[in-house]
């Protein structure tokens, strides 16, 4: 019973969380979910909503996997997940079609396709399979939260220099286009949110010694 | 020359190891070895070695971009005259180029080879030669009128993204300069294309009609410049692409000293002369009866291959690699001008494309070459046994 004493928020339960934001980030070191991420970090809103849609799913696919860990037939497992997950996202996008319907409609097929997300099912596999309810759900939101978290920043840069805008609102002042400035129109191109991640792991392996190969 | 010398041994100390400046060798050694031919000798073994190095490779191609260079300075004043129908003598016609075309060339040395002294200071490398070429090579393929900011950015993109994000000269996968006009061409597409950029202050005054003849043909309209107009390049584009007769100076140049390799030019030649002859066998529009020959002289095919698809770093390195390098460029130049009107200038995407492919076509040609000798040994060694 000692084993059950263990704090909520003990050393081994905080690293679930935060490891995902920067040591083991789902895009840039695991290279997991990388098409909604060009696809959907034009502008900020979207990708904001598209974060917590993502924590909430992962989030309670891992508890609801980790809870039927036992129960579940380890032949048919793929196809359990897949019914766990995809009743999820089918909530998500009738809660945003109900409540946000512009964004949703920004969205489109993207919050359909969380389904197919490489990071959720991964996570369930790996990790939710084989621990207990409350880690299960925690790992779940942080790898959500890494995940967010590059999408966010990706599509800070990319709606600041792409539109002059953020969250949909002008932030570049009008005498810095009367000086000749203009928005960079390949910023808007899905090729640059490649480019934006690529020089993020550059950023953050300059930083983090220990995420570079050995050759 | 020894007053250089001397001068440069008297500041050479503090660079030296232990000096106080050690840091800031690299960017010391750029300007000895600039100067002077570095008069290392190896210390074991037997080796050749030739008096041209790098940097002397890269002067010649700059001495080969002259002519064009000088001439696109002359052609950007003669433009925006006779459009705008002023009296103007060469003096003028050559100032008014001068005064838009050297601040562009200024911009890109300054900020391109600060990025390298940079790296190279970082890194504890010395910088790298290579930028002498793309610095020249980026003003001369961007319009006249672009804001030195933006040109600025590309040039930025291309060295950082294009080149060291690799790690640096000889290792990029792409051609930095084209890396930077595609990078300006899909950031800033008002200021790069249409019929507003071409001639220098379209934009500001009415009546200039700033049309390449490549755009001009993609929007459907007919065309009133002769092959010799061409050839000879008094057209509107950008800086230093418009005259086919001094880019073919340059190469001359380029093949005479061996830097260039003819293979590709002749590849691209005959690619693009095959496919611009079957457009016109076809000829279902004004783009597909352009006359195959008008389309190696127009646009920045010749200038292209000339200096941006012979790049010994970004091309196939094989010799029969080179063949299916440069027809497939010459090519594939023709078809997305005809097939995509909204890149009017195709030579840019075809190069970046081939670039892209020439590892691939390296590995196939090397691993047939290996297969083929490994079937003649395979004979050799049944006939003996």
């Amino acid at each position: 019973m000692s084993k059950d004493k263990e704090k909520l928020f003990s050393k081994q339960n905080r690293a679930l969380l935060t490891d995902p934001l920067d040591d083991n980030n789902p895009i840039t070191v695991q290279v997991l979910g990388i098409c909604s991420a060009l696809a959907i970090t034009v502008k900020l809103e979207p990708a904001v909503v598209m974060t917590l849609s993502v924590i909430f799913v992962m989030g309670s696919s891992n508890m609801i996997i980790s809870i039927l860990r036992d129960i579940i037939p380890t032949r048919i497992r793929i196809i359990v997940q897949l019914v766990v997950i995809a009743s999820l996202v089918a909530i998500v996008d009738q809660f945003l079609k109900a409540y946000a319907y512009d964004v949703s409609k920004q969205l489109s097929i993207f919050i359909g396709l969380i389904i197919t997300n490489c990071i959720v099912m991964g996570r369930l596999e790996a990790f939710a399979l084989g621990n207990g309810v409350w880690k299960s759900f925690l790992d779940g939101v942080g790898n959500a939260l890494g995940y967010g978290w590059i999408l966010i920043v990706v599509a800070f840069i990319r709606e600041l220099f792409g539109s002059g805008e953020l969250f949909g609102v002008p932030v570049i002042p009008q005498f810095i286009y009367d000086l000749g400035y203009t928005d960079n129109g390949l910023m808007l191109l899905s090729p640059m949110a490649l480019i934006v991640v690529g020089v993020y792991i550059w950023i953050q392996r300059y930083f983090n010694r220990k995420l570079i190969e050995k050759d | 020359m020894s007053f250089i010398r001397k001068n440069l041994d008297k500041i050479k100390k503090p660079f030296e190891k232990g000096g106080k400046l050690e840091k800031f060798y690299p960017a010391f050694d750029a300007f000895e070895t600039f100067l002077f031919v570095p008069n290392h000798t190896t210390k074991s073994g037997a080796h050749i070695r030739d008096a041209v190095d790098l940097k002397r490779t890269m002067v010649t191609v700059i001495i080969a971009l002259i002519p064009a260079l000088i001439y696109g300075i002359y052609n950007t004043g003669y433009q925006y005259f006779i459009q705008s129908g002023l009296d103007f003598t060469f003096l003028d016609a050559f100032l008014h180029g001068s005064y838009k075309i050297l601040p562009m060339i200024a911009v890109s040395y300054a900020v391109g080879l600060a990025i390298e002294f940079g790296f190279a200071v970082y890194r504890g490398h010395q910088v790298n030669e290579g930028y002498l070429v793309t610095g020249l090579l980026i003003p001369m393929i961007m319009p006249v009128d672009m804001p030195l900011w933006m040109l600025a950015i590309s040039v930025i993109f291309a060295v950082l993204i294009g080149k060291e994000a690799f790690g640096g000269t000889g290792m990029n996968i792409l051609n930095p300069a084209l890396t930077a006009r595609a990078f300006a061409f899909f950031a800033y597409p008002t200021y790069m294309s249409g019929d507003k950029v071409w001639v220098s202050e379209a934009s500001n005054i009415d009546g200039i009609s700033g049309e390449t003849i490549l755009g001009a043909l993609a929007g459907g309209q007919n065309i009133d410049y002769s092959s010799v107009q061409m050839f000879w390049g008094s057209i509107p584009g950008s800086i230093a692409e418009t005259s086919t007769l001094f880019v073919l100076i340059g190469a001359v140049m380029l093949l005479y000293t061996g830097v260039a390799s003819w293979r590709i030019m002749l590849g691209s030649l005959i690619g693009a002369s095959f496919v611009g002859f079957l457009f016109n066998l076809w000829g279902a529009n004004e783009l597909m009866s352009f006359e195959w020959y008008n389309h190696l002289i127009v646009g920045g095919f010749a200038f292209g291959i000339v200096f941006m698809a012979t790049d010994p770093v970004s091309a196939a390195q094989t010799q029969r690699g080179k063949w299916i390098y440069g027809l497939l460029i010459g090519a594939l130049c023709i078809l997305i001008r005809v097939f995509n009107p909204a890149y009017p200038e195709g030579v840019m995407l075809a190069i970046l494309l081939m670039n892209v492919f020439a590892p691939t076509i390296d590995h196939y040609v090397i691993q047939s070459n290996i297969n083929k000798r490994r079937k003649r040994w395979e004979k050799i060694k049944i006939q003996t046994v």
